[in-house]
Formats: structure tokens, C-alpha cells, sequence
């Protein structure tokens, strides 16, 4: 995993962000990982670095408020203080939160299992595939 | 450095440049020897599988996520053999009176302009799709409009055997839409064209460009370039830059043009947008047929926003609502159930909304949202939503709104919803796919990059015909506009062959 060395910090992010995640098991978590994996390879070093900084700064942050990391808070406080990313007043740190939710819903959504899971179907045989 | 000559050199392949090379390929045929540089792959058939992911990262520069400077909003757009072309979905629309005049750009006429439009119309094969291929996603929207007396209107579409896949944007699976790619460049290849795939231009300096042919990657769609990869020297007596309105202006840039061109990279304009969701109470048709079939454009020169019908694809569709968690999830769960608005802000060219390049010569878009388009975004979503409930809608995503989640219930409120809701970029997820400007036409170097047939000033051998001539924003999708300025370069360099060989 390029984005961060430690997976539970991703995998508690990715959670918040999508609930449904946290019933993966290993292999949709793998597929996530495999989908973000692609979609970071060609990006600039310098993106990875700031992304693998918001990381860090997510899990660390609520220690000043909450006493305890974001990987050990439970799902309504780790939610807080995502929506205070997203809502924060400097634009630079909600473009940070706005682009690591891409990702996240690009590594969940972007799996064919998901598409099938929201009833997502759409065919390249279109009409016909409708019978 | 390998070296190469031609007569004419296009760069880029899409609605501009597969027009040039079309239109002048009959030079072919008195000897003329004609090259297309295309930055991007070149896809067999049966490699357009309709996968998100996948066709994004085959077909759109950066995936489609081609971020601004500051970060707040991605612009989508082709990088293949046809350009954006391949993943717009066919909605053909002629040039506004109303915007041509606003142009005000000396030797350009509406009247021109839509003759033209109206031959690739036809060409391309651009129609009404029957009333009995529509889908509900779209048939909902005319039934919200009429309910709201809104004057909504059809538009057509240059599909030729659609089966209604509704994948257009990952480029149509059935090779149904019309294209460059399926028209004009098959033609002119015919004629004696080269198209040259996965060959990037850097710079272009007198008569003269300097392009590299990239290897095909290990495990990449599309063919290899038909050169072998490596960089090249390609001196060419007329050079047309095709290469859209975020690759023209700078490559020009590259190419140090700037100080003689002071307005190069300015007058940057891209239709912002977002989409409004709808979800139904029962199962709609909505990723069956084509995507895009409706619009209101009655607001444009009042409110300054266009509303189309559109439907995309999960992960398009979750990064484009606001927030996460359960009531994100929430949408996401009910895609059967949903139906989708895109509302296009009609924004306008400005000192600040500009194209540059960084060190490394690479295109940095500077994009900043005006009050006006802003306001535009806002009574959009506002009308989007109204239309939504009036459709019979039991809830609403409004990615402006305070709560984005409106429940049908509060339908009655929604204006006071909409007075309060707040667009605050980079959290408000915005995205461009009409990126234009930055080489616009005037009359000379202090208010213009070219001239009215998309001459660069001084420069008599180059030339540009992509949408980065548009000198302010189209205000409706630009496609048949592009293909009839880029008529109008290939009319004045035929003229003119004689004397610029």
C-alpha cells in the first residue's frame, strides 16, 4: 500500500467514508487497495506525499481533542472529525479531504462487486440486455 | 532525433483537428503529404468494455480528474484517436445567435457558422433518438419541466445503431457515435492522412515541431504508435494546433510565444458543473439508453445555467455528491431508483481563469469560480431540484444545501433551502467537461491569439482549431461549433496553400 504504511488508518477512512466497507472481507479490501493502487501509480511523487501527510494528520489530529487517535475512536467521532475536514475554513485542507474522498470512493465504487451491490448494471448490450 | 517532413502537420485528433484533416485531405491526392500527431492511444473495437475505471484511464487525460491549480475542480477530456469525441455523448447542438454575437470577433458571423454546423450535423448524422428508445431517467425530466412550464427541449444526437448501452462517456461500446474517430478521421485516412498515435508534442518553433512517440505500456489498451517511440524532428510548412483548450495554449507556451502573444492562455472558460439526484420511490430505466437526451436552456442569459439529463456511472456518481457516510451511502444503494440532472454554469471569461504552464512545461489550469457562475450553480440546483420533486421524486440530493438529503416533505421549503445553501470550493464538487479559451480570436496580439480563421497573429504558417478560439464561454455543448470553426481553418489554409508552400 503506497498511500500509507499502516492499512488500518486507510481501512478506518475508508469506512467512515463508504459505512458499507467495514463488512468487507480481505478480498474486497484487496480489491480496494488494488483499485487505488492503479489509480495513484502514474501520479506525481509530491501528490503521494501530501496524501500520505492528510493521512497521518487524520490519525493524529483527534488526539488533541479526543485523547485518543482516529483508528481508536469510534464511528460517530471519527465522522466528526472528518465533516470538520470537509468543512474547514482554510480551502487548502478541504481540497486535501475533497481528494482523499475521491480516492476512497474511487477504490470502493470503482470494484465491479460494488456496481453489482447498488444494483448498478449497465450492459454494453443496453436495450437487449433488458429482454 | 529521427527527422521527418510534411506539407501539414495537425496536432491533436479530436472535433478540431479530425476536422482539419478531413477537410484538407483531398490535398492528399495532389501530393500533399499530411500528418495528425495524436497524443493519446488508438483503441480496437473490442477494447471499449464499458468499465469505469478502466475506459477513464484509457481514453481521459489524467483519468479524468485533471485537477485545477487550486485544486477545486476536475476537467475531463479525450486523450485518444478522435479526441473528446470519443467520450462526449453526441449532443449536437448548433452554435447560439445570441453567444456568436456576444463574441463579437471581427469576419465572423453567425449565419457562416451555422452553415457549417449544419453539414457536420448532418454528416455525423445528428437526429432525434424515437420516442420509444428513451429512457425514464430522461422521459422524468420532460415530465418535471412540463409540470413546471419550463420550455424543455430535445437534443440530438449523431449516434447511427445505438443500443443503448448509455456508456457513452467510457466511448460507446458499439461503435453507435459519430465521432471523428468513426467519421472524419477514418475519411482522411483514406485520402492519404497518417494519423500518428501516442506521439506528444513539446514544442512547435518555426515551421518545425519537436514530438515524442511514446512505447505502448505493458498491459495498456490501444494499438502502438506506428512509429517506433522515440523523439523526433518534424519540420512541416503549415502547422494547425488541435490539441484542445487546456494543450494549445500551452503548448504554445512551451514553445515561448508568450512574450508575443500576450494574451495567450487567458479567456479560459469550462461550463462548471454538478449534478442534481433524484431518487424514486420505484425502479427507473436509467443506465439503459442514451444518457442524454434533454435540456433547458431557457435560464442561460438570465441565471446563467443550462440543466441536461445525464446519468453516470458509481464511481462518477459518488465522487459528484456532496459529503460521505450513510446518507451518501445512503443514494448510492438506491441507484436503480435514481435519476440525474447536470447543471452547466454559464461562466464567463475573466483576468484571473487562465492557462499557464509549471516548470516542467506542463498545462496548470487557473480556475477560480465568479460570483456569476456561482450564482449560476446555485438557482440551477434550485430549479434541478424543483424539477426533481415535480417528477415525483421523494428525495433529493442537493450538493449545495446545508444537509444535501431533502426529503420530499420539505419540498415546500425549497427555496428557503436553496437561499441558505453555500458553494464552498473544495468542498462543493464541482467538475468541467467544455474546457475553452486561451487562443481566443480578435482582431490583433493585444486583445486576441489568432485571427477569425484561427491564424496565429504573425505567424502566417500556423494556425489553431480547437475550442481554446472560443474567446468566451459557448454556453451549450461545443462540439458542432469546434467542427465548424476548424471548417473555416481548413477553408483559408486551402486558399492559401499556394502561397504558404
Amino acid at each position: 500500500m503506497p498511500l500509507n504504511p499502516d492499512p488500518a488508518i486507510f481501512r478506518a477512512v475508508v469506512s467512515t467514508i463508504v459505512p458499507e466497507a467495514a463488512a468487507l472481507d480481505d478480498q474486497g479490501w484487496r480489491e480496494i487497495h488494488q483499485v487505488v493502487e492503479a489509480l495513484l501509480r502514474d501520479r506525481p511523487e509530491s501528490l503521494m506525499r501530501q496524501l500520505r501527510i492528510f493521512l497521518g494528520a487524520i490519525q493524529w489530529l483527534p488526539v488533541v481533542r479526543y485523547g485518543r487517535p482516529f483508528t481508536r475512536l469510534h464511528p460517530a467521532a471519527r465522522a466528526r472529525v472528518l465533516r470538520h475536514l470537509e468543512n474547514d475554513r482554510i480551502q487548502k485542507v478541504r481540497v486535501g479531504f475533497w481528494g482523499l474522498r475521491t480516492i476512497v470512493l474511487a477504490g470502493y465504487y470503482g470494484r465491479p462487486q460494488a456496481a453489482r451491490v447498488i444494483g448498478y448494471a449497465a450492459s454494453v448490450r443496453g436495450w437487449e440486455a433488458r429482454g | 532525433m529521427k527527422r521527418i517532413s510534411y506539407d501539414i502537420v495537425i496536432v491533436g485528433s479530436g472535433a478540431g483537428g479530425g476536422t482539419v484533416a478531413q477537410e484538407l485531405s483531398p490535398l492528399c491526392r495532389q501530393g500533399l503529404r499530411i500528418a495528425v500527431l495524436e497524443k493519446g492511444p488508438r483503441l480496437r473495437d473490442d477494447e471499449f468494455t464499458g468499465r469505469e475505471l478502466e475506459m477513464a484511464g484509457a481514453l481521459y487525460e489524467d483519468g479524468g480528474g485533471f485537477l485545477t491549480a487550486d485544486g477545486t475542480m476536475t476537467i475531463a477530456f479525450g486523450c485518444a484517436y478522435g479526441g473528446s469525441t470519443v467520450v462526449y455523448t453526441g449532443t449536437s447542438m448548433l452554435p447560439p445567435e445570441r453567444v456568436i454575437r456576444r463574441w463579437d470577433v471581427p469576419g465572423l458571423t453567425h449565419a457562416d457558422l451555422d452553415g457549417r454546423a449544419r453539414k457536420f450535423m448532418a454528416e455525423n448524422n445528428a437526429h432525434l433518438v424515437e420516442d420509444g428508445l428513451i429512457n425514464e431517467n430522461n422521459k422524468l425530466f420532460v415530465e418535471g419541466c412540463r409540470k413546471l412550464k419550463y420550455d424543455v427541449q430535445q437534443f440530438p444526437v449523431n449516434i447511427k445503431g445505438c443500443r443503448g448501452s448509455s456508456l457513452c462517456n467510457l466511448g460507446c461500446p458499439n461503435q453507435a457515435k459519430q465521432g471523428t474517430d468513426r467519421v472524419q478521421l477514418p475519411r482522411a485516412e483514406q485520402n492519404g492522412v497518417e494519423v500518428v498515435t501516442r506521439c506528444e508534442v513539446l514544442t512547435v518553433g518555426e515551421k518545425t515541431l519537436a514530438a515524442r512517440v511514446a512505447a505502448k505500456p505493458a498491459g495498456a489498451k490501444g494499438d502502438p504508435s506506428p512509429w517506433e517511440p522515440g523523439d523526433y524532428q518534424i519540420d512541416a510548412k503549415i502547422v494547425v494546433l488541435s490539441a484542445g483548450a487546456v494543450n494549445t495554449p500551452a503548448l504554445l507556451l512551451r514553445s515561448g510565444m508568450g512574450r508575443s502573444l500576450p494574451r495567450l492562455g487567458y479567456g479560459f472558460t469550462s461550463h462548471p458543473a454538478f449534478i442534481i439526484v433524484g431518487e424514486h420511490a420505484r425502479p427507473i430505466v436509467n443506465f439503459v439508453g442514451h444518457p442524454k437526451s434533454y435540456y433547458v436552456d431557457q435560464f442561460a442569459e438570465s441565471d446563467r445555467f443550462v440543466l441536461e439529463t445525464c446519468m453516470y456511472f458509481p464511481f462518477i456518481t459518488a465522487k459528484s455528491m456532496a459529503g460521505f457516510g450513510e446518507p451518501h451511502s445512503a443514494f448510492m444503494r438506491a441507484f436503480p431508483r435514481l435519476q440525474m440532472i447536470l447543471v452547466l454554469a454559464c461562466d464567463e471569461a475573466d483576468a484571473h481563469n487562465r492557462v499557464t504552464i509549471d516548470k516542467a512545461g506542463r498545462p496548470v489550469v487557473h480556475y477560480r469560480f465568479q460570483p456569476k457562475g456561482i450564482y449560476g450553480l446555485m438557482s440551477g440546483a434550485y430549479t434541478a431540484a424543483k424539477i426533481l420533486f415535480a417528477a415525483g421524486a421523494v428525495r433529493v440530493h442537493m450538493p449545495v444545501a446545508r444537509d444535501p438529503t431533502i426529503e420530499a416533505g420539505d419540498a415546500g421549503r425549497l427555496e428557503e433551502i436553496a437561499a441558505a445553501a453555500e458553494f464552498r470550493p473544495g468542498k462543493t464538487p464541482v467538475s468541467a467537461a467544455h474546457p475553452q479559451g486561451g487562443c481566443g480570436m480578435g482582431i490583433g496580439p493585444s486583445d486576441s491569439v489568432t485571427d477569425s480563421y484561427g491564424r496565429v497573429h504573425g505567424l502566417p504558417w500556423l494556425f489553431v482549431a480547437d475550442a481554446s478560439l472560443f474567446p468566451n464561454s459557448l454556453e451549450i455543448n461545443p462540439y458542432v461549433t469546434i467542427m465548424a470553426l476548424a471548417d473555416r481553418v481548413a477553408q483559408r489554409i486551402r486558399e492559401e496553400v499556394p502561397a504558404l508552400l
